[in-house]
């Protein structure tokens, strides 16, 4: 790889900042141009992030950036391995169909709503890029700053109210974020994530529990972020608050969290002397958060909580999974990572069709239910686009297909995905001796039980909605908003029918982070542009 | 030297960690920032403590006379990013007093 095509490497990060710096130039009057720059720019994304996908999924692929051309642990690198590739290509597909949504009505509701969005995908794809720890807090900083303005986008009392919470925890963990990355600093000397992985190995004494220590802390940020319990209850309240688009692309951000820990354990802690350092926290607290998200989705009544404690079953049931650290679980981990994110953005944004056909004596019922957060969108917009035909019959369609895959039943991903972790976990080929330890099948009753309270609640408030509701006027559904959900759950049935290809480019991906030394010597033995060898005497001061 | 820095980033910590988990918005964001003054002195602390050292490697100077640069980068960032989403917070909280006509952290007093 070498040229002008690895310079595409940059380009996810390069778009988004682009575009939604020349957002900020144009009037808010200007929509139809805004909106433009903004799908173009999301489409450039995707065509990026899948051409990188296609070369990070040949082997001998050596993805790495040298930002500045500066030698690698010194400098700050980018680096595209398979994982990387596939983060980005989820991000950038979830983002389409959000931002298609959000052009029906929502993207008016608020200034700035498409350079915020830029900005958002811009930190996602430099957090999933990066190979620097501190980098790695500058992007999240950057998508959290973007989130804390998309989540109260539409204003109202109960988006700042939760926008104030979400504000408050954010900001205590970036502060913890940065006591981790210092105290590893202090006591690795490095940055760069494979010199860490390198020097990991050397460092003894009281030099090793600072840095364990600040690895700990580090976790407890990624952990906030992914929703672990018990430190998930800003959750709820902010996902369930944020305007229907917004929630959608939310979906992925509590994937960050995962994917920053998938990556630290297996290139840092994977071998040597703290291998599985904190893997009992994630196994015993994903079980947890299973439980709390279980339970939360069976007290839910209105939809939108249920979605978001959905969001903290399927962030459970990751983390747990990751903690027992096992190749072939992990590979359906992946899997079902990438199935319930496309499902809970397409609930979220269905939600918001349905609820908007429930009728007055609903909504006053729907006072008691708690925290009922539609009171503010009463204002009419004026519509754009053909009004959708059938819309009942589509709508209840897209939200039965969103109760099968949040409850894993056949045939959708959601079905396979489980299937694939719990043959990893209990199947006929499992590797290893002795009996299945008392944990998975913890695990495995867990998952089982969770996917029950999905069915339940999902059939409970599918009855409630389209079955019970019978002065309930037809809800004005656009094409633009139904056309979204409808893609996603297409690439959840895309996603079954290619369930071959897709486990076993999972199964390549666990394969390469299990075995780092490749990952560690592409950063560290990256060649530098224009430099025929590398640290050689031309090199200007390098090394 | 360190002593005094250490009790010092140890009490803004302690008085941050027990203002943000006040009930007043105000309270809060105090809180906040005395944590954020605390954890960059912890970054600059990180790279050792040494006074009178600049971050220059010269010829002939040893090393011993001389910073760690990196810390001095990374308080630099944290500072400009600390102080950026602070604001945000103050705006966030002006808007939360005004829509809620309380300055509770959940918008609305607790029953008494």
């Amino acid at each position: 790889m070498s040229g002008w095509q690895n310079h595409l490497i940059i380009a996810p990060i390069l778009i988004p900042l682009v575009a939604g710096a020349l957002l900020l130039f144009f009037d808010e009057r200007e929509r139809v141009l805004k909106a433009m720059i903004s799908v173009v720019s999301c489409l450039a994304l995707a065509a990026v992030a899948f051409s990188l996908f296609r070369s990070a999924a040949t082997d001998g692929f050596d993805g790495v950036y040298l930002l500045g051309n500066w030698p690698a642990p010194f400098g700050i690198v980018l680096v595209v391995d398979r994982l990387s590739a596939l983060m980005l290509v989820l991000a950038s597909i979830l983002a389409i169909p959000t931002l298609v949504y959000a052009l029906a009505r929502w993207h008016t509701a608020g200034a700035h709503f498409h350079s915020l969005f830029q900005f958002l995908l811009m930190g996602l794809n430099g957090a999933f890029l990066t190979g620097d720890l501190f980098n790695l807090f500058v992007f999240f900083e950057v998508m959290l700053a973007a989130s804390y303005g998309l989540l109260m986008h539409g204003s109202g009392s109960m988006r700042v109210k939760a926008g104030l919470h979400y504000i408050a925890v954010n900001l205590a963990a970036a502060l913890c974020f940065l006591i981790g990355v210092s105290a590893i600093y202090g006591s690795a000397g490095t940055l760069n994530m494979a010199d860490l992985a390198l020097r990991i190995g050397e460092i003894e004494g009281e030099r090793r529990m600072l840095l364990e220590a600040g690895a700990g802390i580090l976790g407890v940020v990624f952990l906030i972020k992914a929703g672990m319990w018990p430190l998930n209850f800003w959750l709820p309240g902010a996902y369930s608050a944020a305007t229907a688009p917004v929630a959608g692309i939310f979906a992925i951000m509590s994937k960050v969290g995962i994917y920053v820990i998938l990556r630290l354990s297996l290139l840092v802690f994977g071998q040597g002397a703290s291998a599985g350092l904190g893997l009992n926290v994630l196994l015993y607290g994903g079980m947890a958060t299973i439980a709390f998200g279980t339970i939360g989705v069976l007290a839910s009544q209105a939809l939108g909580r249920l979605a978001s404690y959905s969001v903290l079953v399927s962030s459970g049931t990751l983390l747990a999974v990751l903690g027992l650290n096992n190749g072939v679980v992990t590979a359906g981990a992946l899997f079902y990572m990438v199935s319930s994110t496309l499902t809970i953005a397409a609930f979220f944004l269905l939600i918001e069709l349905v609820e908007r056909g429930q009728d007055a004596g609903a909504s006053v019922l729907a006072v008691t239910m708690e925290a009922y957060g539609d009171a503010d969108e009463e204002e009419e917009e004026v519509e754009v686009g053909v009004t959708m035909p059938g819309t009942i019959a589509v709508l209840g369609i897209c939200f039965a297909a969103c109760g099968i895959l949040l409850s894993g039943l056949p045939p959708l991903s959601g079905f396979v995905a489980k299937f694939a972790m719990l043959t990893g976990m209990i199947g006929t080929n499992v590797a290893g001796e002795g009996p299945i330890p008392a944990s998975v099948w913890w695990i495995v009753g867990l998952l089982i039980l969770s996917g029950l309270a999905a069915l339940i609640s999902m059939t409970r408030a599918g009855i409630r909605t389209f079955w019970a509701s019978m002065e309930g006027t037809v809800p004005r559904v656009l094409v633009m908003e139904m056309a979204p959900v409808m893609l996603l759950i297409a690439l959840t049935l895309a996603l079954t029918i290619q369930a071959g290809p897709a486990m076993r480019y999972m199964e390549k991906t666990v394969q390469t982070l299990q075995q780092p030394a490749a990952y560690i010597d592409a950063v560290i033995n990256a060649r530098r542009a224009g430099v025929t060898e590398a640290g050689g005497p031309d090199g200007g001061g390098g090394i | 030297m360190e002593f005094v820095l250490s009790l010092g980033i140890g009490i803004m910590t302690g008085s941050g960690v027990w203002l943000i988990l006040r009930p007043r918005t105000y309270q809060v964001i105090i809180g906040l920032s005395l944590l954020s003054y605390a954890v960059n002195l912890f970054i600059f602390g990180v790279g050792g403590v040494k006074s009178n050292a600049a971050p220059l490697l010269e010829d002939g100077v040893p090393i011993s006379t001389m910073t760690d640069p990196v810390p001095h980068a990374l308080v630099l960032t944290a500072i400009v990013i600390g102080f950026a989403t602070t604001a945000l917070f103050l705006v966030v909280l002006l808007a939360a007093r005004g829509l809620t006509g309380t300055d509770h952290v959940d918008g609305r007093e607790q029953p008494k």
